[in-house]
């Protein structure tokens, strides 16, 4: 069985599995990393946000193969600085954003990431780029997203 | 059950006004201390003494209020939780901390955080000193381990009390011995008893010595509310950092040892059924499959990941017997809904008639987390872990399905990602437990994505007709039709309602969901004979609630024929409803959006506001909105989106009662106004030769940022009432209603079907039924951001 190499949340990690099995699997199933939910499996839900590389990606929608050894995958696990939470679970945290949480993890690293974009385009956070963000949230935790983003961009 | 005597006593002004508010004294309340080496007490309530006899009344229902009003759901599921609640425990632990197993089940409304806030309060804590998990299923709970109707705080909040309250008391007791003073000098903070002197005491240096030897009864008072420092005040949820850190648990991030990720391949029809495999050798060899079985749904496949476990699933080759609506389609299945419509009565009273006719389409209550559980089912026991509302139900079912008695099966209740009344069925638990039977080996199944979307619970498809007859100044009759596909009613969920039965005169001869119906709707407005009439037809659907059975439909259906009597007497919406509301807190609430969101401003053309009421839940809730139909909005284009109108602006006032945590019903409003949303504008199931096409969230178009109004203001009122309402469910009907009037206002039509976009050409293409499951795309790296 082949055998597939990437740095996961800081850490080389290897496991033996087949070349096309989706990185999300090989995250939570393989690898006990649960933090990125499943919510659709065709990067539609965004449910599994997590990040390569610094971008926002869906591993539900990539092989593990096509991940390389220095390539470098954070889930929401890997967000924070040790105990340093992030700035914006920070903001997640003080507007109460989450209900289920199930969509949450997908949230932040989305936000994190469309934060990023714009900063880096020159872009401002306004209404068009938050609803950029496809992300869905069952429980309808929308409009208190809305207002965390714009926190939490704040302080990055 | 207690008795139920006719009220003897007058009715307050505050119930005259209200609905069913109960207006308490400082009674006094019974307790037990119960038989352990630490300090346990529980809650024994007997009924009469301690919550007087319901306001509902076989011997006199007056003719003008309807059920609801008296008595309703609430009432129905705390007097059926009633005789078993006694059996809530609250621990004090030798570390300090106090615990509490809650007999519900969490789903995201904040239950967990609202039980800590009240046994905190009750014992001057600190809410992050309690700690409160789910109960295991607990049978000897009967009724009273349910999460449905929107009952939780309802149910609970007395019998907590009362169990925290006594712990306290204990605990100050222990220390007034230990310190030598009076009990009266002592004071307690965030768990540390302090003496006169000065001297204090931690509650983990006082649980053994507060704890008793024998099990007893004694009584209780609780904190007068106006001492209250916790009840009231904004609390973040207590799991907020384990969920932004990825540290909650859902049941399928669960790791129980050899449970492999399992997926059913299910038919094409909705509820067919496998006859034979024609490849299952074939696919048992497959990459990373282990096991591959038959079972009553379909054909079941244990795999080391998802991902394989889905390969196998698309691989199979089944012979499917056909589905329980085979053949048919939407116009088919309202056209028997139609034939089963109850007449509308001719009016008696003459006057001019109003008349609507509405079709509300199915939808889907699938929630983020899909239907999972994880089952260990051997020869003499079994296991099982999922997200259940009513466990007690579940673990008698699982037990049946596998052949165990009921003892011989541990159900453990997990968090749920998000329910709205999916989660009162444990469809995928009791399957779970016959493919771990069948395999001889644990398994945590998933349904995939278009598992729920396809053959999970829906919201039934229904119509409501009305029609008023109406005079120069008056309305002298609303008949309201409500006609719908069967909604199965959880056995949990029918039990109390029909021990509830014999407390209305008007239940006896009712079906359960004509119970429902009865015990939830009410018409609000003074509109001299209103009668309010169900009727179902069973059609072999899966159905449950979505955040409420029949509120918002009828509530849409009524809030816009309330805008069209309105419109016959030359009336401004708001002006009459005011004028034809039952009490001044119905006002209040509307009279409240009214002046937040500015009632009346002007509005540019293909723009418009609108109103909505809803009462239910011992709560009123009124609602404004403001939505844009100008071609520029509706046309807004998104990739595998659907825009539309767009809600710009929604101000929602809502009077629950006492009220606990502001921050989580301001929470669960703005959860049910986003689903309002969705509800009227934009999703919705297609029903296609047998099944339902939708098949992801790029068919079925829940509320998106894209649809979300940019602005929303909540309004949680001041109450004085001393009871806590319910609030899951609450946000839903009134933004109905408000949407349904403002878009009718705004485009000049008055919808017939929701949500409104049901018959635009689909704007997918749908996914095929075979193989089911939609396949992983492998260009995820190319929409990097
Ligand atoms: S699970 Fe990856 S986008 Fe939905
Ligand atoms: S918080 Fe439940 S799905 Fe978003």
């Amino acid at each position: 069985m082949p055998t597939q190499t990437f740095k996961l949340n800081g850490k080389s990690v290897t496991v033996d599995t087949d070349d096309d099995v989706r990185l999300l699997w090989v995250i939570r199933d393989l690898l006990g990393v649960t933090g990125p939910k499943y919510g659709c499996g065709i990067n539609v839900c965004k449910a599994c946000t997590s990040h390569i590389n610094g971008k926002a990606f869906n591993p539900c929608s990539v092989r593990v193969c096509d991940v390389k050894p220095d390539d470098e995958v954070t889930t929401i696990e890997g967000l924070a600085d040790g105990d340093e939470l992030h700035p914006m679970q920070q903001a997640w945290i003080d507007r109460d954003v989450a209900q289920c949480g199930y969509c949450q993890p997908g949230q932040i690293m989305a936000a994190v990431a469309k934060v990023k974009q714009c900063q880096a385009e020159g872009r401002d956070l306004d209404e068009d780029a938050i609803e950029e963000i496809r992300n869905i949230c069952r429980c309808g935790t929308y409009n208190r997203i809305r207002e965390a983003i714009k926190a939490g961009a704040e302080n990055m | 059950m207690p008795a139920h005597r006719a009220p003897t006593t007058q009715r307050s002004p505050d119930e005259k006004a209200g609905l069913g508010r109960h207006v308490a004294s400082r009674r006094r309340f019974l307790g037990y201390l119960i038989a352990a080496p630490t300090l346990v007490v529980a809650a024994e309530l007997t009924r009469e003494s301690l919550w007087g006899p319901s306001e509902a009344s076989a011997a006199s229902i007056p003719s003008g209020p309807q059920t609801p009003e008296l008595y309703d759901l609430l009432d129905a599921l705390r007097d059926a939780a009633r005789p078993t609640a006694n059996l809530i425990r609250i621990e004090v632990n030798r570390d300090g901390t106090v615990s509490f197993a809650l007999p519900r089940s969490d789903n995201g409304q904040g239950i967990i955080t609202s039980t800590q806030m009240i046994i905190a309060e009750e014992m001057g804590l600190e809410v992050d000193q309690v700690k409160v998990t789910l109960a295991d299923a607990r049978p000897e709970l009967l009724f009273n381990q349910l999460t449905g109707g929107s009952s939780t705080t309802f149910t609970t909040y007395t019998p907590i009390r009362v169990a925290a309250a006594l712990a306290h008391g204990q605990l100050l007791k222990a220390a007034a011995a230990e310190l030598g003073q009076d009990v009266a000098v002592l004071t307690s903070r965030s768990g540390v008893i302090t003496g006169a002197s000065g001297r204090s005491l931690p509650f983990s240096a006082l649980t053994e010595k507060a704890a008793n030897q024998v099990t007893e009864q004694v009584e209780v008072t609780l904190k007068p509310k106006e001492d209250f420092r916790i009840i009231g005040k904004s609390q973040n949820k207590t799991d907020a950092r384990a969920i932004v850190t990825g540290k909650k648990t859902f049941a399928t991030d669960l790791q129980i040892p050899d449970a492999l990720p399992t997926v059913i391949c299910r038919a094409p029809d909705l509820n067919g059924y496998p006859e034979d495999v024609d490849n299952i050798d074939e696919v048992r060899s497959m990459p990373g499959v282990t096991d591959v079985e038959m079972v009553g749904t379909g054909v079941a496949v244990r795999a080391k990941t998802f991902g394989q476990a889905i390969d196998g699933v698309n691989a199979l080759r089944v012979q499917w017997a056909a589905g329980t609506v085979a053949g048919e389609n939407d116009e088919s299945v309202l056209a028997q809904v139609k034939k089963a419509e109850l007449p509308l009565a001719v009016p008696a009273a003459g006057g001019a008639t109003v008349e609507g006719a509405f079709t509300f389409y199915f939808r889907s209550n699938s929630s983020l987390e899909t239907n999972c559980a994880i089952a260990d089912v051997r020869s003499d026991r079994a296991e099982v872990w999922g997200p259940m509302k009513n466990p007690i139900a579940a673990q008698a079912e699982i037990a049946k399905k596998v052949g165990l008695p009921s003892s011989a099966v541990t159900v453990h209740v997990t968090e749920g990602g998000g329910s709205f009344g999916r989660k009162l069925f444990f469809d995928a638990a009791l399957e779970s437990a016959e493919v771990s039977k069948k395999m001889g080996k644990p398994v945590k199944l998933m349904w995939t994505r278009a598992d729920d979307s396809r053959q999970g619970r829906v919201h039934p498809l229904a119509t409501t007709r009305i029609r008023a007859s109406v005079a120069a100044d008056s309305v002298l009759s609303f008949e309201l039709r409500h006609t719908s596909v069967a909604t199965e009613v959880n056995p949990g969920l029918g039990e109390p309602i029909s021990a509830a039965a014999f407390k209305t005169p008007v239940i006896g001869n009712l079906s359960l969901s004509e119970s429902i119906f009865e015990l939830t709707q009410v018409t609000p407005y003074n509109f001299g004979v209103s009668t309010r009439l169900l009727n179902e037809v069973d059609m072999g659907f899966n159905t449950s609630s979505m955040r409420n059975i029949y509120s918002p439909d009828v509530a849409t259906a009524r809030e816009l024929m309330v805008d069209q009597i309105a419109a016959k007497m030359g009336k401004d919406p708001y002006e009459f409803r005011m004028e034809f509301f039952k009490n001044d807190r119905m006002r209040a609430v509307l009279e409240k959006v009214a002046e937040e969101g500015d009632w009346g401003r002007s509005m540019k053309k293909g723009t418009a506001q609108g109103l909505g009421f809803h009462t239910e839940y011992k709560g009123v809730a009124a609602c404004l909105v403001e939505i844009d139909c100008r071609p520029e909005t509706v046309n807004r284009r998104i990739r595998q989106g659907v825009t539309g109108p767009r809600v710009t602006k929604v101000t929602y006032a809502v009077d629950v009662g006492l009220v606990i945590n502001p921050r989580g019903i301001e929470a669960q409003m703005m959860g049910g106004i986003n689903d309002a949303l969705a509800m009227t504008l934009t999703s919705s199931l297609h029903l296609d030769d047998g099944h339902f096409v939708e098949a992801s969230w790029d068919n079925y178009f829940y509320t998106r940022q894209w649809n979300t109004p940019p602005e929303m203001n909540i309004i949680v009122m001041d109450s004085t009432a001393d009871e806590p309402g319910g609030v899951g469910e609450f946000g839903v009907a009134a933004t109905c209603g408000a949407i349904a009037c403002a878009y009718a206002r705004a485009t000049g039509k008055l919808p017939e079907y929701f949500p409104i976009n049901h018959k635009d050409p689909l704007p997918f293409e749908p996914y095929p039924t075979v193989p089911p499951i939609p396949p992983s795309p492998t260009n995820g790296l190319e929409t990097t951001y």
